[in-house]
């Protein structure tokens, strides 16, 4: 599976949304499904995916979808 | 700007924090006036002391009127007090609010923790997060004190009883490495600490941190007082880190954190004032009154400077042994039967 392809999974498993749904673009609070409760829950989400540990810096920072994919990058997870 | 370090959220002196604060504070003032109607109408009976450009607003209007400077359609988030006795306050965040808040708090965590995450224990129940209707204040601390832990265990079950299971693992897992507690004052106490002598139980932590907020009512009439507290905590917990917070869901966000010496602190996006109640003039130094709380983090309704029903005192400002700058002081309980006539007596 690569990594974009897990990475939109850990976010349809963590807000609880169809996969389909997921795309760059999806934004913390654009959706019902995203608010801060549920950002804990992804971030566990991602974190397990990937077997990393964010800094409280990056979870404030982790507000779309492209962003986790910049985020992930400074941990050595490649999206290219 | 209201961005700052973590590093630098108590550097700032007296003179250069009134120069970053009182402007601050001076725009959201002209702001509300223009934005809620209901504000405009307080101000409009005060009689300003000489260097005061505004009045606080008493805490309580929040519980007996909605108060916003935003349209219906722009509130993005409803907050709610806990308070036991009487109407809950309720406070309208639009997003930008919420936002700034969420912001604000985690960098004066992170002023205290630092910026990597701990094993975190929450002496709660995981009922609290789940009761349905707006946020209450408990459930949002939860939730904003989240962000700095991973492997978040409950200390409490369903029914607040301790689960002996769930915590001698999580200690057993994590004891030797830096963890983070977090829970109510009185359920750290009552729910915790008691359960854990009553069983017996003591576990020798390396490096824990417990933040606990909510206040000393209910401990004070057990006569705990806050040394003792600590005491009973280190010796069934080991090295423990102990910092109490005082804060209020009026001004989500801008918390005041005790430091090694056992003073509250101000961050540099707020300040406080102590009152005398009579006639709300200032009070000295070591004065106990009302506490007056100033923040920035009232964007989307006119709680920026309120008086609260807490009583506390000013103990100095810049000069801290811990070697914050800024006011530092004490809270020493509310006000009896809450009964504050403040300046909203002019509303009718």
């Amino acid at each position: 599976m690569s990594n974009k392809h897990k990475l939109y999974q850990a976010f349809a498993t963590g807000l609880g949304i169809e996969l389909d749904s997921v795309k760059d673009e999806l934004a913390y609070n654009s959706i019902p499904q995203w608010d801060s409760t549920a950002h804990m829950i992804l971030i566990a989400e991602i974190e397990n995916q990937f077997d990393v540990m964010l800094d409280t810096d990056d979870i404030i920072d982790l507000s779309s979808v492209q962003k986790a994919q910049s985020i992930l990058g400074k941990y050595d997870v490649s999206f290219n | 700007m209201l961005d700052f370090n973590a590093d630098d959220i108590y550097a700032l002196d007296a003179r250069q924090k009134q120069a970053f604060l009182q402007p601050e504070l001076d725009k959201l003032s002209e702001f509300h006036r223009e934005h809620c109607d209901a504000y405009q109408r307080i101000c409009s009976g005060w009689n300003l002391a000489a260097g005061d450009s505004a009045m606080p607003l008493a805490v309580r209007l929040f519980k007996e009127m909605s108060l916003k400077s935003i349209s219906d359609d722009e509130v993005f988030k409803v907050l709610h007090s806990s308070g036991t006795s009487g109407q809950p306050s309720t406070i309208y965040l639009d997003k930008a609010t919420a936002q700034l808040q969420s912001q604000i708090l985690v960098k004066i965590l992170q002023h205290w923790l630092g910026k990597a995450r701990r094993p975190m224990l929450l002496i709660d129940s995981p009922a609290t997060l789940k009761k349905s209707g707006g946020m209450s204040a408990r459930a949002a601390g939860l939730q904003g004190l989240s962000f700095f832990g991973h492997n978040h265990t409950y200390a409490l079950d369903e029914n607040m009883q301790l689960d002996i299971n769930a915590v001698s693992q999580f200690f057993a897992e994590f004891g030797q490495q830096p963890v983070l507690m977090f829970g109510f004052t009185f359920m750290v106490w009552q729910c915790f600490v008691q359960q854990l002598q009553k069983h017996n139980l003591r576990f020798n932590l390396q490096d824990a941190v417990l933040i606990h907020g909510g206040g000393w009512k209910k401990l004070q009439a057990q006569a705990v007082s806050n040394q003792d507290f600590k005491q009973a905590i280190n010796l069934q917990l080991g090295h423990v880190r102990v910092h109490d917070y005082y804060g209020m869901v009026e001004q989500t966000g801008t918390i005041y954190f005790e430091c090694e010496q056992g003073h509250l602190h101000c961050p540099v996006w707020s300040d406080i004032q102590i009152r005398r109640a009579h006639d709300l003039s200032v009070c000295d130094v070591g004065e106990t009154g009302l506490i007056q709380l100033n923040s920035v983090t009232a964007q989307s309704y006119p709680g920026h400077q309120l008086l609260t029903e807490d009583l506390g005192l000013l103990l100095g400002e810049d000069d801290c042994q811990c070697g914050r700058k800024g006011k530092y002081f004490n809270v020493v309980g509310r006000v009896p039967k809450a009964e504050v006539r403040g300046c909203s007596d002019t509303f009718s």
